[in-house]
């Protein structure tokens, strides 16, 4: 690999460096609203468009359905936008969302993950992420400040792909890692320049050859173009490890694509993850492995499109594996765990699975918690199935007692 | 973009706006055509969920010739936000960014967005057809929606008129954003529409045209009064003609003495039901009105 | 009067011909309006005085200024609602019941 030594090292907060990564994406329009914990990257963002580092339109919005508007009247014309949001700004733009994707705008758009409403909390879950996950848009969750930075310059180019053109949302845990101070590399501005090129779509409004767009299709049209969008998406899972091998070729650091395995290679126990919960994860596995049990994690970077097939291949040889989801649909489980369960079905061997649920609210999830799952994860492969089913979904780190 | 007054006489031949699927008779469509007949090529439009984006954008039937996309149906102000400085930041000049939107879509669901525009001052021009109810989806009320008229959520019967809420005042609540361009306009007055469409086309900051559009299906209305009707409106009182600029208000028309209210409503299935009672609480509502604007107004 | 042509359409055969995303070029017309009607408007050329009041209100765009500066209607696309007949200051223009004309 060919490391460039132009790098600069800066001292920033994941929502810094998204803003650093947005400024090398040179987009043309911003759309801005603020909400905790996202704020800080318009607040960023406006200060690069002051001091002229940033050549972009700021549009000053009044709400999160008017950003994700005024993001696609910018995508609209041809412009490359950006836009930010977070928890209930990302539900009151939900209709934006399946616009967006719909309309096959290539928005990039960074989401600080946080609770809903009711009880308020500001503090992070994937509750908000997790229930837009139909809208259409591929989604990214990252797990430190350089992986965000690196993510929105890739997330241009993935989106942007004439075989994608599909709105990109990048997921960083609220308060974790959108407030959390690390060193990240910046790399300099030419190289991003070669390693993205410039925004161009057919499916824009020109003078030269005028549009009607988003326009309205009867029940016999109108499945061709759902079936259109289903297809980028499944074909943008191959741009994805093309932009993650090309930008490890210029920048020297690569992701791996739609999942990061760690010691996954031998493990008899798998906890499936996203997001910054990972190095907890890693921790815990080092632990355990210590102790002479071979545990592992398996990192869901991309919950759309589904790393079907990796989280298929990785599990399949375990004797059991667990997830830890951020997040719960009422009534049922967690939606990591559905969507990890749906990739397994119909495989010789199925491992059992547990779901952990934890981390709602921003409550914490320690070491000790993921190694209290790997326990759960020993012990669930002897038990019988219907003591197993009874426990198949279990509250992680809650305060109180919950048997009645 | 020349300053010469447009008329019927020189105005382009292009139609912008054609084959679409409007009602015949339709108001709305009439506002939407001649305002793309002065703003011409270098138009990109945004129009929400309402009539005109429902009959104009039908696949494969495209009948805007223009550049043009339906927009969220809250978010039109904000979209073309978007628009502007898109074309604006890839250097594409000399364009006007225009939305259509109905009353519903202005005054209600769209209110926020439009005073997120206006305040921007953005190079834009929001045009309101208002056909005073929320036609597209089957005659349901707006707060455009006049006091006494019949819709199918304000039904009239023993008990109730038909709406009980009066006209929102939408242009004055544009106005006092203090924007730099606001007027009213009614198909039934065309030449003082295309003047002002003139006028919006010409504004550096965000321009806005309120204009009374006749529905014959919403209004129980023969297709062909479409355009007496309206002008009708205006002379009776119930509408009016009047510009905002440089923050004061001008009348452009003041009838010497209105219309008849109860010949002029009872003209429309809409209104049929109204008692003379309910008349008089119209008539002084116009009255009211027009003292201020007679007092205040140039 | 310079408005978009009638075009054929045939539904596309392959995905791979469908535009991407709800997105197609302006003033792309596959259907006539001329369905709709019930009456027609006819205009009497010896009393049309071209002042073109009929064109300024036709809510479709369907009345044509000619060359002898007078009006034509495109009944391809005109639906019969009548405005131009009840604006026109001459009564030059009459509406005639469509299935007299057959």
């Amino acid at each position: 690999m060919m490391h460039n030594h132009k790098n600069e090292s800066v001292f920033v907060s994941g929502d810094e460096a998204v803003a650093l990564g947005v400024r090398l994406s040179r987009p043309h329009v911003i759309s801005a609203y603020p909400i905790t914990p996202q704020t800080i990257v318009v607040e960023r963002l406006s200060e690069m468009v002051e001091d002229g580092s940033l050549v972009a339109r700021y549009i000053h919005v009044e709400s999160e359905h008017s950003a994700m508007s005024a993001a696609m009247g910018a995508s609209s014309v041809g412009a490359r936008a950006f836009t930010a949001t977070s928890s209930q700004g990302l539900l009151y733009m939900a209709e934006g969302l399946h616009y967006a994707s719909g309309g096959r705008m290539p928005i990039v758009m960074m989401n600080a993950n946080r609770s809903l409403a009711l009880p308020w909390s500001i503090f992070g879950d994937h509750r908000d992420s997790m229930s837009m996950l139909d809208s259409g848009w591929i989604q990214v969750y990252v797990e430190d400040a350089q992986e965000a930075l690196d993510m929105t310059i890739q997330a241009y180019r993935i989106a942007e792909d004439s075989s994608v053109l599909t709105p990109l949302m990048i997921n960083l845990d609220g308060f974790i890692l959108t407030h959390t101070y690390e060193l990240v590399e910046v790399p300099p501005q030419e190289e991003v320049d070669s390693y993205l090129p410039p925004f161009s779509t057919p499916n824009k409004m020109s003078l030269e050859d005028p549009k009607s767009m988003g326009f309205s299709t009867s029940p016999a049209d109108n499945m061709e173009f759902k079936y259109q969008q289903h297809k980028a998406m499944m074909d943008s899972r191959e741009v994805i490890k093309q932009a993650d091998k090309e930008y490890a070729e210029i920048f020297g650091r690569s992701y791996n694509g739609l999942i990061d395995c760690y010691q996954c290679d031998n493990a008899e126990y798998i906890l499936v993850t996203a997001g910054s919960v990972t190095g907890t994860a890693r921790v815990a596995v080092d632990s355990m492995r210590s102790k002479g049990i071979k545990a592992g994690v398996l990192r869901i970077r991309f919950m759309r499109p589904f790393p079907e097939q990796e989280v298929r291949n990785t599990l399949a040889g375990a004797a059991s594996y667990g997830v830890l989801d951020k997040d719960i649909s009422f009534g049922y489980e967690g939606t990591m765990f559905t969507n990890v369960n749906s990739a397994l079905s119909g495989t010789a061997h199925i491992p059992r699975g547990i779901n952990f649920i934890g981390g709602l609210g921003g409550r914490d999830i320690s070491v000790q918690d993921i190694e209290e799952m790997f326990e759960a994860l020993r012990l669930c492969p002897a038990h019988d199935y219907t003591e197993y089913r009874k426990n198949r979904i279990r509250f992680v780190n809650m305060g109180v007692s919950i048997h009645e | 973009m020349n300053n010469k007054r447009i008329t019927v006489k020189n105005m382009t031949d292009k139609e912008y706006f054609f084959g679409h699927k409007a009602c015949a008779g339709c108001g709305g469509s009439l506002a939407v055509r001649l305002a793309l007949k002065v703003f011409g090529d270098r138009t990109f439009a945004a129009l929400p969920a309402g009539c005109m984006s429902a009959v104009g954008f039908i696949y494969p039937q495209m009948a805007f010739l223009n550049n043009a996309i339906i927009s969220t149906f809250p978010g039109t102000g904000s979209m073309l936000s978007g628009m502007r400085a898109g074309l604006d930041a890839l250097g594409i000049k000399d364009t006007h960014v225009v939305g259509f939107a109905g009353d519903g879509g202005t005054a209600d669901i769209g209110l926020q967005a439009l005073s997120g525009a206006i305040d921007r001052e953005e190079k834009i021009i929001y045009i309101c057809y208002d056909n005073e109810a929320y036609m597209n989806t089957g005659v349901q009320k707006s707060s455009l929606t006049p006091y006494g008229a019949r819709t199918t959520t304000s039904p009239a019967g023993e008990n109730l008129p038909g709406s009980v809420m009066h006209k929102k005042n939408l242009f004055e609540i544009v106005a006092a954003h203090d924007i730099a361009y606001a007027a009213t306009a009614s198909v039934g007055y065309p030449q003082d529409y295309l003047n002002k469409l003139s006028k919006a086309a010409l504004v550096e900051g965000t321009s806005y045209i309120h204009i009374y559009a006749t529905c014959p299906t919403g209004w129980g209305t023969p297709t062909e009064t479409s355009v007496s009707l309206a002008k009708e409106a205006v002379d009776s009182g119930l509408w009016y003609l009047a510009e905002y600029e440089n923050g004061e208000f001008t009348l452009n028309r003041r009838p010497k003495e209105f219309f008849p209210v109860k010949e002029h409503l009872l003209k429309q299935g809409r209104f049929k039901h109204l008692k003379d009672s309910d008349i008089r609480i119209i008539e002084e509502a116009r009255d009211k009105k027009w003292k201020r604007m007679l007092e205040h107004w140039k | 009067m310079d408005k978009p042509e009638l075009k054929n359409f045939t539904k596309p055969e392959s995905i791979k011909d469908y535009p991407v995303g709800p997105s197609f070029s302006g003033g792309h017309l596959v259907s006539v309006n001329s369905g709709w009607r019930t009456f027609k408007p006819v205009v009497a050329l010896d009393t049309c005085t071209g002042c073109y009041r009929c064109y300024l209100v036709c809510p479709d765009g369907v009345i044509v200024k000619t060359e002898a500066g007078k009006v034509a209607v495109d009944y391809d696309f005109c639906k019969g609602c009548g405005v131009c007949a009840h604006e026109c200051p001459f009564d030059a223009i009459e509406m005639v019941k469509e299935d007299l004309q057959k």
